[in-house]
């Protein structure tokens, strides 16, 4: 932890800090979207150092940013029972491991049997399909822009290598149209938001002009070590008191405004763009990716044919509020008490990435708002 | 899941019909798919995504970033090995931290959990 005492004791960390606090004369509302950099705030205890007086203030709404808690639930379910049927080999990365459906998990299938590989890379999966041909290999390509260009590779090699026994089976979802949405919603309160670093590493910002414009909010592209989201924040709140609303990049080292040519091209030839359900919110129009018609045949949804899929959310859960910032994480009532990380009700519990899941386990069991409240009575 | 990790091209490889880069972390080796970033030779510093190059960065900024990444525990995370994947799940309930910190945090004592939950 020496390290974290070093970044909030540290010079250039007190003077972004100071003059975030020297700024600010009005309570502005700033989304981060991505969920490592939710992590990184909470963690840091980057929210705590912003200021927070009855008039002036900068409070950090967590946005839904984190591919496992907004994999919807009937996915997961599916991906269950593919993993359970003979003759596969299901292939995921390790976080998607610990995941609940409705009524197990990818760890207790391979304890039933199944056979569940975690894999560093999609291209493991693909090997393993070429080595076990009387195996279907299915390999669970969740999450944003970040992780698409790997999931679009593998099927691409899979087709042009002539493998009839490798599937994806995909969810992907977009950033842009996901801050569309939380800006189109009756009574938003999000003056500004810090855009994805490394979502922009390969997707450039070239998309997010339209939505600054449309809505007259300040994007800030930014990174995930504790100085540069003190940075993102430092430069959305200047703009907000500036009056500007434009797309900054604060990421310059990792970020250009076109991003990775190369794989946005094999994104468009392998992907098209679909109406994706988010856990929590529900359906976002034109909010994710699935294969287009020349890769049907690769999406395990496609080949599998799983039906009879029942899922069931509990009533408690507020994780769609939380997702849209409306409620901070120990706002709800459910919060540490019938949901924790053990027993998680709903998607932002479900992955530590996710809010609820950071407030936990950093210990934030009240609000910053509460705390305050607590400090003057 | 969306971390990034810079590190040094050691060798580049065509393996079919792929530029494949052994690319080392630190001291921990992976093979990268090069074939998002062409320009990249040998010595470059890539910046990676569960296998993949998605952009080039300066040695002394990569050195820099690897540094940070690490102190924050998240390289343990994303260059797991697949047993010690599974060896985190079957601690974890929960899926693991994105840098491997709610563990160890949980071990020191640093994020006591509260007693509705430790009484179940």
């Amino acid at each position: 932890m020496k390290y974290l005492t070093e970044f909030r004791n540290g010079e250039i960390a007190q003077r972004m800090a100071a003059e975030i606090r020297s700024v600010t004369t009005r309570p502005w509302k700033i989304m981060e979207v991505c969920g490592g950099q939710t992590h990184s705030i909470i963690k840091n205890g980057i929210d705590q150092m912003l200021p927070s007086g009855p008039e002036a203030s900068v409070e950090m709404v967590h946005g839904p940013g984190c591919p496992v808690c907004v994999t919807p639930l009937e996915l997961i379910d599916k991906a269950l029972a593919i993993a359970s049927q003979p003759g596969v080999i299901f292939c995921s990365f390790g976080d998607m491991l610990r995941v609940p459906g409705t009524d197990a998990d990818l760890f207790q299938i391979k304890g039933r049997g199944g056979d569940v590989r975690v894999v560093y890379s999609p291209l493991d999966a693909v090997e393993l399909a070429q080595k076990n041909p009387d195996r279907q290999v299915v390999f669970f390509g969740v999450g944003f822009e970040t992780t698409a260009p790997a999931n679009a590779m593998s099927v691409h090699l899979a087709k042009r290598r002539g493998l009839k026994n490798f599937s994806l089976l995909v969810s992907h979802v977009l950033v842009p149209p996901a801050i569309d949405a939380i800006l189109s919603a009756p009574g938003n309160q999000i003056d500004g938001f810090l855009a994805a670093g490394h979502v922009c590493s390969v997707m450039g910002y070239w998309e997010y002009p339209p939505l600054a414009e449309k809505f007259g909010k300040p994007i800030v592209v930014t990174g995930f070590e504790p100085l540069d989201l003190l940075d993102g924040i430092r430069r959305t709140v200047l703009q907000l008191e500036q009056g500007r609303h434009e797309v900054e990049n604060a990421y310059e080292r990792m970020v250009t405004f076109d991003g990775n040519r190369p794989a946005q091209k094999l994104l468009s030839e392998v992907f098209e763009v679909c109406d994706r359900a988010w856990r929590g919110i529900g359906v976002i129009p034109q909010s994710g990716w699935r294969l287009n018609a020349e890769y049907r045949d690769f999406d395990a949804e496609h080949r599998f044919q799983i039906t009879g899929i029942h899922t069931e959310e509990s009533p408690l859960c507020k994780a769609g509020d939380v997702l849209r910032g409306v409620l901070k994480p120990a706002q709800c009532p459910a919060f540490g008490k019938e949901c924790s990380p053990r027993h998680p009700l709903g998607a932002t519990m479900v992955s530590s990435e996710g809010a609820c899941a950071a407030y936990y386990n950093y210990g934030r069991f009240i609000s910053t708002e509460e705390l305050a409240q607590a400090g003057k009575s | 899941m969306c971390l990034a990790i810079p590190g040094r091209v050691d060798e580049i490889l065509i393996e079919d019909d792929l530029r494949i880069g052994r690319v080392n972390f630190g001291g921990v080796l992976k093979r990268v798919c090069l074939d998002y970033v062409p320009e990249i030779q040998v010595g470059d510093y890539a910046v990676v995504h569960v296998g993949f190059a998605i952009s080039i960065l300066d040695a002394e900024t990569a050195e820099k970033t690897l540094e940070i990444f690490r102190q924050m525990g998240a390289l343990d995370e994303e260059l797991a090995t697949e047993e010690e994947a599974f060896r985190r799940a079957a601690q974890a309930p929960q899926s693991a931290c994105p840098d491997g910190s709610c563990s160890v945090d949980a071990e020191s004592g640093a994020s006591p959990a509260p007693t509705t939950d430790a009484a179940r």
